[in-house]
């Protein structure tokens, strides 16, 4: 029996779009990519390990991780409330809100950057208010987890929108007819149906966060140990041409951005499935 | 329950009627008070306007903070004017191999079957989990002084990394899934029969793909182009990481606005800066306009197909 690569078709232009395709994608992504396994493999297991174990590194992981954690589970919680708002209501200026959620997605980067860092500067809008408080955001690291939560804002909202809508309605109607008041059928009922989509947003603001650089270098002040993110570390080698040790923290980067994909591509799966 | 059964019939007046009244008994009953939707509504506007409104209104608010004539003057510096010339080269060169690639992948992917085809969505899909800063790296070491074809490079007097050419192929790898994903979806939802029909009664791949394919697709096209755009011109991290940051010659708007910042000049940064915001704004008016006809025309692919998916 002969192995079925591709099943036939009267439509022409498969050989020139797939040739096409698959050569665009090597010579743009695939090589690139490869080429940064290859280098770091070049590298001793021990160099590798010393690199990527160094105090200011980990910091940098630390700070990096962390910071876009905290970001996106602020995402997570109101960008929940946005979405139910979004979907349940109507209120005035609603379409023009509901096209602003994607300006994360359309501002470049460096364009939020200077915006955040000019309202929370100590002399900022907002910085202002916060320094009478005593709080401080601009150059700390409070500063890095607003930029992210800036960030990944569309994420979840997105994510959550769709599956907000697919809801049946009979749920919410069987559980109030069975004695549930409105805070028990959203806890119960909606929740546990809505959490998968939840999940992938805030594992996709994560992911975004994770390697986020322009809306973060100006707002955090990028000390090293301090308020260092991971990226601008590996920017700072680059500069002094260590492209070992920067290859080195990218891969660790990296390999923790596809673990974070894979699990995403798997709960997407996994809810189709149930869905 | 006698009427609900015939729900998917079409209804008469009197079932209609007997529908919507039902509706507005439902909506009575799992309706939250006014109370609680005015405070989530207040809570999610709030939250929005911190972290959203603010900032863009800051943008524009420091650019004129010392009057129009600053403003304006912030665009006769021939360095700003290079930046800019640099950031509409680029995206002149980007988003059309980015559209043409997105086509070709998405014709490949929608309208044949092979092995390996959730595979290579997956590959195209690669660009977007990695950070800008590792793909600009990932260049470097392949194009830099001391990377793979860096010597051969430099004997033949070619330079790619800390000059345009660089700045292009970086920003090819960060905007090259834009528009695919977009059509790929919208492609295997519209199948291939239309094609067929259309190969069938004689046509050539160009006449079919010109006159069928096309015009279905043309809002789903159009939409990520404008996101390939917005990303090409607004792109940062892997553009700062290649460029070498040369003024007047290797700076891209994005890598402007940074130096003019660190140079403390904040209103001439935040009057590029502006320029960007405003190009933001335009993308999402267009975006939120496209969205809804390509839904609708997702919807209808998926409905007017008489086997399902």
């Amino acid at each position: 029996m002969r192995i079925q690569l591709k099943e036939r078709s009267i439509l022409p232009g498969f050989g020139l779009t797939m040739g096409l395709t698959l050569s665009y994608l090597s010579l743009i992504v695939l090589i690139p990519l490869a080429g940064l396994f290859i280098r770091s493999a070049a590298m001793s297991w021990g160099s590798f390990w010393a690199t990527v174990t160094d105090p200011r590194v980990m910091a940098s992981y630390r700070l990096s991780f962390g910071a876009s954690l905290v970001g996106a589970t602020t995402n997570a919680l109101f960008g929940l409330s946005v979405a139910w708002v979004l979907v349940r209501y109507s209120f005035p200026g609603k379409r023009i809100v509901d096209a602003m959620v994607d300006l994360p997605f359309a501002l470049p980067t460096a364009v939020s950057g200077i915006a955040l860092t000019a309202i929370y500067a100590p002399n900022g809008w907002i910085g202002q208010g916060l320094g009478r408080l005593g709080i401080q955001v601009a150059y700390t690291r409070l500063g890095v987890i607003v930029a992210l939560t800036f960030i990944g804002l569309p994420f979840v909202v997105r994510t959550l929108q769709p599956a907000l809508e697919d809801l049946d309605p009979e749920l919410e109607e069987a559980a109030a007819s069975l004695g549930a008041n409105r805070f028990q059928t959203f806890r119960r009922v909606i929740l546990p149906a809505i959490f998968p989509a939840l999940l992938t947003g805030f594992a996709m603001a994560l992911a975004r966060a994770l390697g986020e650089y322009g809306s973060v270098v100006f707002i955090a002040g990028n000390m090293p140990m301090k308020t260092e993110i991971t990226p601008l570390l590996i920017v700072t080698k680059l500069e002094q041409y260590d492209y070992a040790e920067a290859t080195a923290i990218a891969v660790v980067m990296l390999l923790a951005s596809f673990v974070l994909l894979l699990a995403i591509n798997l709960w997407q799966w996994k809810s189709q499935r149930r869905g | 329950m006698g009427i609900l059964m015939h729900a998917n019939h079409a209804p008469s007046p009197e079932m209609a009627y007997a529908k919507s009244e039902i509706r507005n008994l439902k909506s009575e009953i799992i309706a939250e008070g006014p109370l609680v939707r005015w405070f989530l509504i207040g809570t999610a506007l709030v939250f929005l306007g911190l972290f959203l409104f603010v900032p863009l209104v800051a943008v524009f608010a420091q650019a004129m903070e010392k009057g129009l004539g600053a403003y304006f003057a912030s665009f006769r510096d021939p360095n700003a004017l290079a930046a800019i010339r640099l950031t509409l080269l680029t995206a002149a060169i980007v988003v059309p191999c980015s559209t043409l690639f997105g086509v070709a992948a998405a014709w490949s992917i929608g309208k044949f079957n092979f092995v390996g085809k959730t595979l290579l969505v997956a590959l195209i899909d690669l660009p977007f989990s990695v950070s800008p800063v590792i793909s600009g790296l990932a260049f470097v070491l392949l194009f830099g002084r001391y990377g793979w074809l860096g010597p051969w490079l430099e004997k033949c007097g070619i330079e790619i990394i800390f000059a345009v050419p660089g700045i292009i192929l970086v920003t090819l790898f960060v905007t090259f899934p834009f528009v695919a994903r977009e059509l790929i979806p919208l492609m295997q939802a519209q199948g291939s029969e239309e094609e067929e029909a259309a190969c069938s009664l004689g046509a050539s791949g160009w006449q079919t793909f010109r006159r069928v394919t096309l015009p279905n697709i043309k809002w789903g096209l159009l939409y990520g182009v404008i996101l390939c755009n917005a990303r090409a011109m607004g792109e940062f991290g892997a553009v700062s990481v290649v460029s070498g940051h040369i003024r007047g010659q290797t700076n891209t708007m994005p890598l402007h606005i940074e130096i003019l910042y660190n140079d403390y000049n904040s209103v001439a940064a935040f009057a590029v800066a502006s320029l960007l915001a405003m190009l933001a704004l335009v993308t999402l008016a267009v975006k939120s306009l496209l969205e809804r006809r390509v839904l609708r025309r997702l919807a209808r692919a998926g409905q007017s197909r008489p086997t399902g998916g």
